[in-house]
């Protein structure tokens, strides 16, 4: 694949791929290798799961392109950025346009429901004014306007995961990349997170969720990448899931 | 820096501080430790510098001249010593005040012994130099080169009052530098332990901040605030205690040894601490600051 990028970088293409993976290749300092020579294109609005096995390498592929990780070989653009040619100073400015959720939801133990969300807002130094707006506006978009002062042990795990989602929405990603988002919720909880992230989808953000979760797969009918012991095995539009759990 | 920046790093700060008390309170011990000892030392090499200043003025070299030398002579090498950079004073003593000078030291009340002697001076050819000198480590060199005079007959001088002088100087200067630059090691390092606990004690925290897009800045300045903040406070407490300690030890010192009056002459308390705040300030701060920042550096690969 070749992209045409500018000398800053970026995309020059009408409607550039948001996340573009040129033979990417990761190998840890065991000599284990977790993802081999993978390419892909995720377009700008889609929503896409990426299935697989324990160890096939899905969250690795998170970690690249949050560039959490170094690829070995290949190359990886996201939002029109060539990670290997940021610098580290520019790795932050990339972060605030990705949000983040994983499956433990990684919450503030210690802050309320409000102050976890908020924190989004101040790590980025959004002014006071604009986060006493937005948190309370995207606390009602997850469903969670009454719980603003309830602690993270206070809330059961789909509200959690709320929560979570709220903290990664809330500086107005252009890309949500979910970390077996539903893993520990019961069915009730992992489908009302699924109707969130579609929601999400809608409005505009492109959605990318890691899961084993076969039920979910099958029955959304969104693009599915399946990975198996660090290769990609298929990409089908409207796909199932492939493999046993 | 925006200003919400900095109340969000100074908040932080201190709650790292509450968070680790116990090393947080270690680490002011230490540097409370080290600028005490830092400020006993500087008063006593600033005092002693100033008694040293104060002996100068009266350990000097006197010269004198060979018999029969005339007036112009004299005058003559008093212009050569004078343009020497270790002179600071220089002084004329007749052979005649020098008789009187006598007298008024060994014979005051019985003024009578020394009529015998009329108007015929036991000290004629004694008149001199008193050379005062800027430094007394420039003695010897001058010594020499006044030695070396036409004319000059006999250099008395005190070497040993000189040199010894110096010399305890220099060694309190040393074993002062030696011994506050362990306790800054120390300092440093407790600091570091401390900081290092408030990066493990916040590191969810701080791999969330990373991932929602915090700078290095914003995720390191708490920290950096934080070890500022106990430098500050190591550094404030011993200089309350040095203000006070200090007032009431030269008054005790100078009552207790009055006899050594003539010798002991302290320097003024506002004197001493408008250099010494600044000092321990920025030493506590400096301390406070590279601690934790070369920690902060180690352990936050953001």
């Amino acid at each position: 694949m070749a992209y045409s990028y500018n000398i800053r970088n970026e995309f020059i293409d009408d409607e550039p791929p948001i996340i573009v993976l040129e033979n990417v290749s990761k190998s840890y300092q065991k000599g284990t290798e977790a993802v081999k020579n993978i390419s892909l294109k995720i377009r700008k609005g889609e929503f896409v799961f990426i299935v697989g096995n324990s160890g096939s390498g899905k969250s690795t592929l998170i970690k690249l392109m949050l560039k959490e990780v170094e690829p070995s070989s290949g190359k990886i653009y996201v939002n029109g950025k060539d990670l290997g040619r940021l610098r580290r100073g520019q790795v932050p400015k990339l972060r605030r346009n990705i949000g983040v959720v994983f499956q433990d939801f990684r919450l503030l133990k210690d802050r309320n429901v409000y102050e976890n969300v908020a924190f989004a807002q101040r790590v980025i130094e959004k002014p006071l004014k604009s986060i006493r707006e937005n948190v309370p506006a995207m606390l009602s978009i997850v469903g969670l306007s009454d719980k603003l002062n309830s602690l993270p042990r206070e809330l059961s795990g789909g509200e959690q995961q709320r929560v979570a989602l709220a903290r990664a929405l809330v500086n107005n990603p252009v890309l949500l990349l979910a970390d077996e988002p539903t893993g520990n919720l019961d069915p009730k909880n992992s489908w009302e997170i699924m109707a969130l992230l579609e929601e999400v989808n809608k409005r505009g953000t492109t959605v990318l969720v890691v899961t084993h979760n076969r039920e979910i797969v099958d029955a959304m009918q969104k693009r599915v990448i399946t990975m198996n012991k660090g290769i990609l095995v298929s990409d089908e539009q409207k796909g199932g899931y492939l493999y046993e759990n | 820096m925006k200003i919400r920046t900095l109340t969000y790093a100074i908040k932080q700060g201190l709650k790292n501080i509450k968070r680790n008390r116990m090393f947080s309170l270690a680490s002011v011990g230490t540097i409370m430790a080290c600028l005490f000892l830092f400020g006993i030392f500087y008063f006593i090499i600033v005092n002693f510098q100033h008694m040293i200043k104060t002996a100068e003025t009266s350990v000097g070299v006197t010269v004198f001249f060979d018999e029969g030398i005339s007036q112009e002579q004299i005058t003559l090498i008093g212009d050569k010593i004078k343009e020497r950079t270790e002179v600071s004073k220089i002084n004329f003593i007749s052979a005649e005040e020098a008789w009187e000078n006598f007298k008024d030291e060994y014979f005051k009340g019985e003024e009578d012994l020394t009529d015998t002697f009329a108007d015929d001076n036991p000290l004629a050819d004694s008149a001199s130099y008193e050379i005062y000198l800027n430094d007394v480590s420039m003695q010897p060199s001058l010594v020499k080169y006044v030695n070396a005079i036409d004319g000059v007959r006999q250099v008395n001088s005190s070497d040993t009052t000189a040199t010894s002088l110096s010399n305890i100087n220099i060694l309190v200067g040393y074993i002062s530098v030696a011994i506050i630059i362990i306790l800054i090691a120390v300092s440093v390092f407790l600091i570091s332990t401390t900081v290092t606990m408030g990066i493990s004690v916040r590191k969810d925290e701080i791999s969330i901040m990373k991932l929602i897009g915090a700078t290095d800045f914003f995720i390191r300045s708490p920290f950096i605030v934080e070890g500022i903040i106990i430098g500050l406070i190591g550094a404030t407490l011993p200089l309350i205690g040095l203000y006070f300690i200090y007032n009431k030890a030269i008054s005790y010192i100078s009552e207790k040894f009055n006899v050594l009056s003539g010798i002991l002459s302290f320097l003024d308390v506002n004197n001493v601490f408008s250099t010494l705040i600044p000092i321990s300030m920025l030493i506590g701060v400096g301390i406070g600051f590279f601690g934790s920042f070369l920690t902060v550096r180690k352990h936050l690969r953001v």
